[in-house]
């Protein structure tokens, strides 16, 4: 039985990771290309109204006569800008707020864990709909600062964790004994050993950030159109689902495209970091 | 336990106090004076004057934050500026959909993914092992609203089982007209949950599958099906339960995403209306109500997981 389980899943792992690298890789591609190149100009209202799709529009037209997979193809730089974005954030305040925890001494480790545990106790989707409706305008920017915010708690919980244990080793109490300073300790020794699990639980953070900012999108909190998330897509063709059901259908195979992608590629990273994890859902 | 009680419920209540802090910033960023949401646009500065004072935002940022507590912790949420009814009730009145929403789609996501998961973990080599895998990375991969669209158009609109939205006016006084309004979003809900829930199970039935124990089990006699229901129900039920309270408080957000997708009366369209509308006391009452559940949520699941697992209460695993 163990066998079993333990040799299977590991073929199994090293071609999903690699399914996971191509898609988040073709998402990376299309999202630079729009930097340059789009099918259609960005709002531009370029054919009749919910055409099926077409060779001129290869996903159709939506219910202004927008080409939809101009406007997918933008939501993939715009999703990869909210996923860096909100990762790139959480990180720098996470890792840094988990690594000071970790050194900590006594009751300042407590009250900053006890802090750690309220902050993450907060419903992420609710701070960051109040957040991008207190700034005065939706923009991208609050989404992702929001987004941000609400992850970091999540990353400086799991590094302080993960940091605390490097901290307990001999090798680093011989690194202190020989008059390392706190600062090469984290270098040399801390931030190397807790960076593979940290960068596993970086990447689903990507995936999630990128869904809550959908979520906030449809839900009309999002950026306006022409740089409109795929949260907006879908919320503009929900009205028209059953006559021109690819408005709706393309964005969303889009962002589970992008999620599943990230996701498979944390589940790779992890199995390359932790052979002992191989075969774990 | 009664120790780590005492320090559960301390925590429970500086988060309530965080929860209001953050809450009275964030509603002081809002642009403009939220006297401003109660007048129209030619008011004179008497008129202003007048509703600041009746909102209390002329008094000091201190006192503002004092009374702001004290109405909290006595659930006093103020009326709305727009339809001037007590925020309380509304919330109560919504809450008529919201509730009932998250509960029957959290249980029909655990009735899914328990007896999935296990099997995921059980027939990892079979065919149906590995569906049940990819099932789950697609679920949790999928926008809960995207899905509730799709449902929408299969189940409403092409085959016509369900409505597509909306919500009887008279809400349970028709409980089966209601009832088959919920059917949709609850499923909606669920599927998703469920699809994150299986994972929890399937790595939790893994561990216990290669325990030593099941093995002694084994060579004592047991069979398969009956060790694992003895030995490994109990055993593979705490780190599940670490996650159900997570769960749950997801399962309400989802429930606020998926409100808006079924055009439900809860309170996920309340806010959404309350925050386009700048109306301050709907918004503050929903988040804060919202917020309290969540962390009453986390704080029974971590009560929950020491009382069904002996060893977390004498170690000194708090954290």
């Amino acid at each position: 039985m163990t066998a079993v389980v333990a040799s299977a899943p590991r073929r199994g792992a090293s071609w999903t990771w690699r399914i996971g690298l191509a898609l988040v890789g073709l998402h990376v591609v299309v999202g630079l290309l729009t930097l340059v190149w789009t099918p259609y100009d960005p709002g531009a209202m370029t054919g009749g109204r919910l055409s099926p799709p077409s060779l001129a529009h290869w996903a159709g037209t939506d219910r202004l006569g927008r080409d939809v997979l101009t406007e997918v193809m933008i939501g993939s730089r715009i999703a990869l800008q909210v996923g860096i974005g909100a990762v790139s954030i959480g990180a720098a305040i996470g890792i840094t707020i988990g690594i000071i925890a970790a050194f900590a001494t006594r009751w300042r480790d407590d009250a900053l864990a006890a802090t750690l545990d309220i902050l993450i106790a907060f419903p992420t989707l609710l701070i960051a709909m109040l957040v991008v409706a207190a700034s005065e305008q939706a923009s991208l920017g609050t989404a992702i600062l929001a987004l941000g915010i609400a992850l970091s708690a999540v990353v400086a919980r799991l590094t302080r964790i993960l940091a605390k244990r490097v901290i307990q080793t001999d090798y680093v109490t011989a690194a202190r004994v020989s008059g390392s300073s706190w600062l090469a300790i984290v270098r040399e020794h801390v931030l190397p050993n807790i960076w593979p699990t940290l960068s596993v639980n970086l990447a689903l953070q990507f995936g999630l950030a990128v869904i809550a900012e959908a979520s906030l999108s449809y839900l009309g909190l999002g950026a306006p159109p022409p740089n409109a998330s795929w949260g907006r897509l879908l919320q503009e063709a929900q009205g028209t689902v059953y006559s021109a059901p690819f408005g709706a259908i393309v964005p969303g195979l889009a962002l589970v495209s992008l999620t599943i992608g990230v996701n498979l590629f944390a589940d790779g990273l992890r199995d390359l970091a932790d052979p002992l994890r191989r075969g774990r859902g | 336990m009664a120790s780590y009680i005492a320090r559960r419920s301390l925590i429970l209540v500086l988060s309530l106090f965080v929860a209001a802090i953050v809450l009275f910033a964030l509603l002081r960023l809002l642009p403009g004076d939220p006297a401003n949401a109660l007048l129209g646009v030619g008011a004179t500065p008497e008129q202003i004057a007048a509703a600041r004072a009746q909102i209390g935002s002329d008094q000091p940022l201190t006192v503002q934050f004092a009374r702001f507590v004290t109405s909290l912790a006595r659930f006093d949420f103020g009326t709305s500026f727009v339809s001037k009814a007590p925020v309380l009730g509304e919330i109560a009145n919504r809450m008529s959909v919201t509730a009932p929403l998250t509960l029957a789609g959290f249980f029909v996501a655990v009735i899914i993914a328990v007896p999935l998961g296990i099997v995921a973990a059980a027939r990892a080599d079979r065919w149906y092992g590995a569906a049940i895998s990819v099932f789950s990375q697609f679920g949790i991969a999928i926008p809960v609203f995207w899905l509730g669209i799709l449902l929408v158009a299969l189940f409403a609109i092409r085959w016509r089982i369900f409505p597509s939205g909306g919500f009887p006016l008279k809400g349970w006084e028709r409980p089966g007209e209601a009832a088959v309004a919920l059917a949709l979003p609850v499923l909606t809900v669920a599927l998703v949950i469920a699809a994150s829930l299986v994972r929890y199970v399937r790595a939790s039935t893994l561990d216990v599958l290669s325990s030593d124990y099941l093995r002694t089990a084994r060579a004592l006699g047991a069979r398969f099906p009956e060790a694992l229901v003895r030995h490994g129900i109990r055993n593979g039920a705490v780190p599940v339960v670490s996650v159900l309270g997570i769960e749950l408080a997801t399962t309400l957000l989802g429930a606020v995403v998926v409100e808006r997708v079924f055009a439900l009366p809860g309170l996920g369209s309340m806010l959404l209306l309350a925050i386009q509308q700048r109306d301050y006391p709907n918004v503050q009452g929903v988040l804060f109500v919202s917020t309290l559940i969540v962390l009453l949520i986390g704080f029974a699941a971590d009560i929950l997981q020491r009382f069904i697992d002996p060893r977390l209460r004498t170690t000194g695993a708090d954290r």
